[in-house]
């Protein structure tokens, strides 16, 4: 028996409005604010899933994580860029930046996370040659010698050209308290991520979702602020009863899925104690060690070692020796979950090449699981919700896949 | 092409070198001889050759499937088994062909992997298909990372990442399969023969600025391409070929004849064109001819340059190997950025003297589409020449409406040829191209 918040006089309201305002700033009108406060620094965009932006903050620049356009863009140039098999992000992408909406950022950072986003940093170029914009290849050979070596030369190559560019030059202190401060929101997100999976009725999966996204574009240290505020008012917050099932859910990484189908998830009976929707805020699991009791380490060193060694599984991060499927069954174990939803953008290759191998892992170890599909801007979820009400009686009655 | 133009010396070739690997292949458990899966963009040849490892390209038994016709079904075994509809039919059709029993493209049955070698050049699917293959078939694999030309150039640290790579990771797991030491001196031969071949081939490429072209270099280019491309790269009969094959062309210029086609010589070339994306296999003759019987000759492509750049100037070279290869897998055609990629068009464009180009989006293939309508655009701004455009697929059928298809290109070529002696309008060639967008055939 799980329970849920009343939203009658719930004091954790101000912020999640604050928070869902945030994320449909789709003008960026909070990254302009942060520009009028902060004259001549840079606004750094940057497409899921991650990019190191500490990296971004110590040259005084603000990172503004890019989601698409959501639910909110109506794609009228952007189709006419894209055939009809691709996912939806890079059209609302260029949707946006068509019309106007990313003008408040200096340049954008395209990770490497699959064909269309590396793609997408080639269009830009030929779109828009007079904003400065970078491919990052992270590393997929994660020894420190080899992949390490040329991802932190990567890094120093992005922040030598920001430099070149008006931002600051990259320094070892400064990065040193931006890794501080990265740490410090990494702290209060896992503690947010561990009520949910404790008391998952205390801090839905939709509501952590929102907190978390809302330090897309803004520094790390007022998101922690929010974090923390939302932290100390979670423990207030009235509870009823409701019988629910947990659930992992994954395959979510880049195009995000829309809020109201987190939600019709948690109508249907399913409470998320984990998902990979946000990875980019917890691709380093646990915090970004200065080992500066090893001789010669950088802080930009930290950085690169943490994502060499502490990088969490996904589809777009090369599992070589190791078992497909064995950390997400570790997650699964280690939250308590009795189940697995796989949800992916369609047409998303990376999770949609993925799924097939964490399937028959999950089938191995016993767990059930179901899958659906979504586009960034699906408005209709009778379907989903059906489909995922019918998993979680299943796991609920019988502990089998639906 | 078809049965009844007779084969050249260097078809007849290729056909028996294709053979001869399979055979070798269905042997070589029994032989004790190791065999390395690995992909077609960037691969690392040489290095199998010089330990005497044998090559499976599951790219190429891919494509092969859709010639034959069955990568239908193979495509639907895969989806039966819980592979998305969405993602690339090449992996698909592979895992489909390996839940049939795995019988190869001359009916053998192919070895089990005892390496995955994964360089994945230039697309990420490559990765993921070899975590779906060692999940299949729980063998070793060693995986070598190609950084991105994000900026359309090799830079120092790139190349030295690839090579540390190949050095310290990929030779020393390719010496434990073949249970031997790399020889260098072998391997530097097999670099030798592959420069040699790279000089016919680029000769070949070249002979299609005269007029009549004498190649096609995309439907009749795929064909020469077989043996640099996959297994025999390095090898003293690849050279060989390469260089029966330069003779021919050669002989078909004096003889002042135009390109083969699947019905014979072309009798007058009326248009000549530059080809982006890679081309439809499961109805290739059939897509070929929607060209070559209304006169249009491919005179480059793009598709013909995912195994190496040659006719940019790259060579592998004996020198220093690693480098070399380091350079090789980083300069391959699915590794260049899109402004890289636009710019190489309209080199092909004018140097090649084509009236046109035509894009195959393939939908299954992010790798190679994100971006090709914006390529359209670019290219049409800059050379003032018409380009066409339609979607099909490498080797799903459900995805080639033949109908559809020829219609476009018909309608593409009439406009063409109405529009031969006056420059294109910008944007003026897009309404052919774009009504096929967003429609499934
Ligand atoms: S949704 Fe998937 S395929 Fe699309 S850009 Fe993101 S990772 Fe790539
Ligand atoms: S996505 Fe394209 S380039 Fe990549 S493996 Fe598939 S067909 Fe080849």
């Amino acid at each position: 028996m799980s329970q849920e918040v009343t939203t009658l006089g719930d004091p954790a309201a101000p912020l999640l409005a604050r928070a869902q305002a945030a994320i449909e700033d789709r003008s960026l009108n909070g990254v302009k604010a942060w520009k009028a406060a902060n004259p001549g620094a840079l606004a750094i965009g940057h497409m899921p899933i991650y990019t190191p932006r500490p990296l971004i903050e110590a040259i005084g620049a603000l990172p503004v994580a890019m989601f698409g356009g959501g639910d909110q863009v109506d794609i009228i140039r952007g189709d006419s860029y894209f055939q009809s098999y691709i996912c939806h992000i890079p059209r609302s992408t260029i949707e946006l930046a068509l019309g106007g909406d990313l003008d408040a950022l200096d340049g954008v950072v395209f990770p490497a996370i699959c064909d269309v986003i590396r793609n997408l940093s080639g269009m830009w170029k030929l779109l828009f040659p007079e904003k400065w914009s970078a491919y990052l290849d992270v590393p997929q050979n994660f020894d420190r010698n080899l992949g390490g070596k040329f991802y932190g030369l990567e890094l120093r190559r992005l922040a030598r050209e920001l430099h070149q560019r008006g931002a600051k030059e990259l320094t070892d202190d400064a990065l040193a308290q931006a890794i501080a401060d990265e740490n410090e929101r990494r702290a209060a997100i896992a503690e947010l991520d561990l009520i949910r999976q404790k008391e998952p009725w205390r801090v839905r999966a939709s509501e952590a979702y929102l907190m978390v996204r809302a330090g897309a574009a803004i520094p790390a240290r007022e998101h922690t602020k929010l974090l923390r505020e939302f932290l100390g008012i979670a423990g207030d917050r009235k509870t009823r009863a409701y019988d629910n099932v947990r659930v992992v859910m994954i395959g979510s990484f880049c195009e995000q899925p829309p809020i109201d189908l987190l939600r019709a998830l948690e109508k249907a009976g399913c409470d998320i104690v984990w998902d990979d929707a946000q990875l980019g805020m917890r691709t380093i699991e646990g915090s970004i060690e200065l080992r500066t009791s090893e001789g010669g380490r950088s802080a930009l060193d930290a950085l690169v070692d943490a994502y060499c060694e502490q990088g969490a599984a996904t589809a777009s991060r090369y599992i070589g020796n190791e078992v497909k499927g064995a950390s997400l069954i570790d997650r699964v174990q280690k939250t308590g979950a009795e189940g697995v939803i796989f949800a992916a953008a369609s047409f998303c290759d990376p999770a949609l090449l993925d799924q097939p191998m964490l399937e028959t892992a999950l089938n191995v170890a016993g767990i059930p699981h179901t899958s659906f599909k979504y586009a960034e801007n699906t408005a209709q979820f009778q379907v989903i919700r059906e489909q995922a009400g019918a998993f979680s009686d299943s796991v609920r009655l019988f502990g089998g896949g639906a | 092409m078809s049965e009844n133009v007779e084969k050249d010396r260097s078809q007849v070739r290729q056909k028996q070198m294709i053979a001869n690997h399979f055979e070798r292949l269905s042997r070589a458990k029994e032989e004790g001889k190791k065999v390395v899966y690995t992909f077609v963009p960037g691969n690392l040849t040489e290095l199998l050759g010089a330990l005497d490892l044998l090559p499976v390209l599951p790219e190429i038994n891919a494509l092969q499937s859709g010639m034959r016709k069955k990568s239908g079904g193979y495509i639907s075994a895969a989806e039966k088994a819980g592979h998305s509809e969405d993602v690339c039919t090449y992996v698909k059709c592979d895992v489909g062909m390996l839940k049939n029993g795995n019988f190869g493209p001359t009916g053998t049955k192919l070895p089990e992997p005892d390496l995955l070698l994964l360089s994945y050049t230039g697309c990420f699917t490559f990765m993921k298909w070899f975590e779906i293959l060692k999940q299949e078939y729980k063998c070793p694999i060693v995986m070598l990372q190609v950084p991105y030309q994000s900026e359309g150039e090799i830079t120092e640290e790139m190349r030295q990442y690839v090579a540390e790579q190949i050095r310290d990771v990929v030779v020393p797991a390719l010496e434990q399969t073949a249970g031997k030491k790399l020889d260098m001196e072998r391997l530097r031969e097999q670099l030798r023969w592959s420069a040699k071949a790279e000089d016919d081939l680029v000769k070949v490429w070249e002979s299609a600025k005269k007029r009549p072209s004498p190649i096609d270099g995309y439907f009749g280019g795929v064909h020469y391409v077989g043996p640099i491309f996959s297994s025999f790269r390095g090898s003293e009969e690849a050279a060989l070929y390469y260089k029966e094959l330069r003779e021919e062309i050669e002989e078909r210029v004096a003889r002042g004849e135009g390109a083969m086609t699947p019905d014979g010589p072309q009798a007058k070339e009326k248009y000549r064109l530059v080809v982006e994306g890679p081309p439809n296999w499961t109805s290739f003759n059939d897509f070929w001819r929607m060209f070559s019987r209304e006169g249009a000759t491919v005179v480059a492509s793009t598709y013909t340059r995912v195994g190496g750049l040659y006719d940019q100037g790259y060579r592998h070279s004996p020198d220093k190997p690693f480098e070399s290869m380091a350079d090789y897998a980083l300069g391959c055609y699915t590794n260049l950025n899109l402004p890289s990629r636009v710019n190489l068009l309209e080199k092909y464009i004018k140097e090649y003297d084509a009236d046109g180009f035509f894009i195959n989006s393939v939908k299954s293939c992010n790798s190679f589409s994100v971006g090709q309508l914006l390529m359209l655009r670019e290219l049409e701004k800059r050379t003032g020449k018409p380009g066409g455009f339609i979607e099909s697929d490498l080797v799903d059928p459900r995805y080639f409406g033949k109908a559809n298809i020829e219609n476009r290109v018909q309608s593409y070529l009439q406009m063409l040829d109405a529009r031969m002696n006056r420059p294109l309008v910008p944007g003026e060639g897009l309404p052919v191209a774009l009504p096929v967008l967003g429609r499934a055939p």
